[in-house]
């Protein structure tokens, strides 16, 4: 079983437009198995609206506990609040308060409370789903708003998604990774086959693949690199292609602006589709992305 | 006054905004922009900012005495992050797992733990014509942002009184966006007309109710798709301050690092009526 993981370092660039398609390319190049969707952006996710899933699922997640104040048995010392370094214990009229938003979870308060007033409580800090798509299972998640903890979700996602392979035999999972490059991303990242860095020739774009690579480096994991809107600025484009043939990167495609993406996403479909009539888009956009699943099928499994 | 730019979504064009915003203003006004960005920062590629100074932004980290360690186990029963890990009086730790909360440092009863800064990022600040630059870099690896995100808004040096301070912030809805703008007087929330868009605002806006910070929307590559976010804004009492056309012009002008508002008069023209809509939003006229 491979795991291929999409993304960018810059927000914005297609990297679920592109994981979108290859979700309907990947049923043809495995008509008799199940290739399994994880979406790993739990802070933004955005693949279950053109995959159209049907949710069978639904879990908890619980990110770190929380502290909480008894003010009953609270006589305002204030021992908690010269502790926590997270700015999340205030004082108002000589009461002490927590900040639920600003804490971290470490427990240090709980711990130094003389008069135990403090408890650590199990907060929903999101949920993930397992649905079904016309492509597969989909596992996904919406991480709590202004939540803590993106990274260990992406773990539970990850994990649910290998768990469901396995047990279907499957060939390959596809992941559509968080953008940036802190915690998510290296949960996101770390153990898998090859990871499809999704960029723009934009100052932007080839600046946060720069630090991506850097990052990926570290990692020691297998990379390729698909230039999205190649046609917007081509001398920066051989910008990116000049970096990544120095450092011996394959650019396993170049997909043009193509106005059609927005409008099959606008119908909330993938580029490259699998209605009841098969399949629906030959845009310039559609067959450069097929092209690219070629390349990346064959890097996989040949 | 802070304003914060965020957006749910990446690649909506905070950063367009937010630098734009900050070429308009400083004609008028003393300016500061922030770049919390910390993943990924792009500000510096479009204001071209001489640097001027630096600090290296830490993370206390616990460093443990074993001859002092009696082997008790205390600090990993009270770790909540997995950073330390006691095997009888040999203690492994794992600094790039660890917060910084001292847990471990306090709590020991034989006092055979201290800390040691540990290097997660960097501040940098400096110019860019009239305009005060600041930006954070977390360091590729560390996956911790929001200490460097702290640090970037700790770090309004010489900063002259009423002078404007925009953030750029991060995509997304989790810690770091949080870190970047709470604490902001308003906050600019940019989308585009795409379902993507629209379903990564709705997350934004819960954000920005769930921190109380006043917000307005606006639209990039207004025309290049639809998506019902005027409705949605429409049917949640949500201003929309601005809004910027598609136009392929545009698109190669970010490309190269240009700006929108020298470039294009009738960009600046939105974005100075853009000012005007937040000031009269934020009740500041």
């Amino acid at each position: 079983m491979k795991e291929l993981l999409v993304i960018s370092g810059k927000g914005g660039t297609g990297k679920t437009t592109i994981v979108g398609a290859f979700a309907g390319l990947a049923k043809d190049s495995f008509p008799t198995e199940t290739t399994v969707l994880a979406d790993c952006d739990v802070d933004a996710a955005d693949l279950h609206l053109i995959l159209n899933p049907s949710v069978r699922e639904t879990k908890e997640f619980f990110g770190l506990k929380r502290a909480t104040l008894d003010p009953a048995k609270c006589n305002n010392c204030g021992a908690c609040r010269a502790v926590c370094r997270f700015d999340a214990i205030a004082e108002h009229e000589n009461h002490i308060k927590i900040e639920p938003i600003s804490c971290e979870g470490c427990a240090v308060c709980f711990h130094i409370c003389p008069n135990q007033a403090i408890s650590m409580k199990d907060v929903t800090a999101g949920r993930w789903f397992v649905s079904d798509t016309v492509y597969g299972p989909l596992v996904h998640a919406k991480l709590g708003v202004a939540e803590e903890n993106s990274g260990k979700l992406v773990m539970e996602v990850r994990r649910e998604a290998r768990r469901i392979a396995e047990t279907l035999g499957s060939s390959l999972i596809i992941c559509d990774g968080p953008p940036g490059i802190g915690c998510p991303v290296i949960s996101s990242m770390s153990g898998v086959d090859l990871a499809l860095i999704v960029t723009e020739p934009t100052v932007a774009g080839i600046h946060d693949m720069e630090r991506l690579y850097t990052l990926a480096e570290g990692f020691d994991v297998e990379l390729a690199v698909c230039i999205n809107k190649y046609d917007l600025d081509y001398e920066i484009s051989a910008d990116i292609e000049e970096f990544c043939r120095k450092r011996n990167i394959d650019v396993a495609g170049r997909v043009p602006f193509d106005e059609e993406v927005v409008k099959a996403l606008g119908r909330g479909e993938p580029i490259i589709s699998l209605g009841h009539t098969g399949r629906v888009s030959e845009s310039p956009a559609a067959k450069a992305i097929e092209q690219l699943w070629a390349e990346i099928f064959n890097r996989l499994f040949v | 006054m802070i304003v914060s730019v965020a957006s749910g979504k990446g690649g909506t064009g905070k950063t367009t905004i937010a630098v734009n915003l900050a070429l308009t203003l400083v004609e008028t006004e003393s300016v500061c922009l922030m770049d919390c960005d910390v993943e990924e920062p792009n500000a510096h590629l479009f204001l071209k900012p001489v640097l001027e100074g630096s600090a290296k932004v830490t993370v206390p980290v616990p460093i443990v005495n074993e001859e002092k360690c009696n082997g008790c186990g205390r600090c990993g029963e009270i770790c909540a992050f997995n950073a330390i890990l006691p095997l009888g009086k040999h203690v492994l730790t794992f600094p790039e797992l660890c917060h910084g909360c001292g847990g471990c440092t306090l709590l020991c009863p034989v006092g055979a733990i201290r800390e040691e800064p540990l290097e997660i990022g960097l501040v940098e600040w400096g110019h860019a014509g009239s305009i005060s630059h600041i930006h954070g870099k977390l360091r590729i690896g560390s996956p911790l942002a929001p200490p460097v995100v702290k640090a970037v808004k700790c770090h309004k040096q010489n900063m002259p009184e009423g002078a404007i301070s925009i953030i750029d912030a991060p995509p997304g809805t989790s810690c770091p966006v949080v870190a970047s703008v709470s604490g902001s007087d308003f906050c600019l929330l940019v989308t585009e007309p795409t379902p993507f868009g629209l379903h990564d605002l709705t997350l934004a806006v819960d954000m920005v109710r769930e921190l109380q910070v006043p917000f307005g929307v606006v639209i990039n590559r207004a025309g290049l798709g639809n998506g019902g976010l005027v409705d949605y804004c429409n049917a949640e009492n949500i201003h929309i301050l601005a809004e910027i056309p598609f136009e392929r012009r545009y698109a190669a002008c970010y490309a190269k690092g240009g700006r929108l508002v020298e470039e294009f008069p009738e960009v600046k023209k939105v974005f100075q009526d853009l000012w005007h809509a937040i000031c009269v939003t934020a009740d500041r006229v």
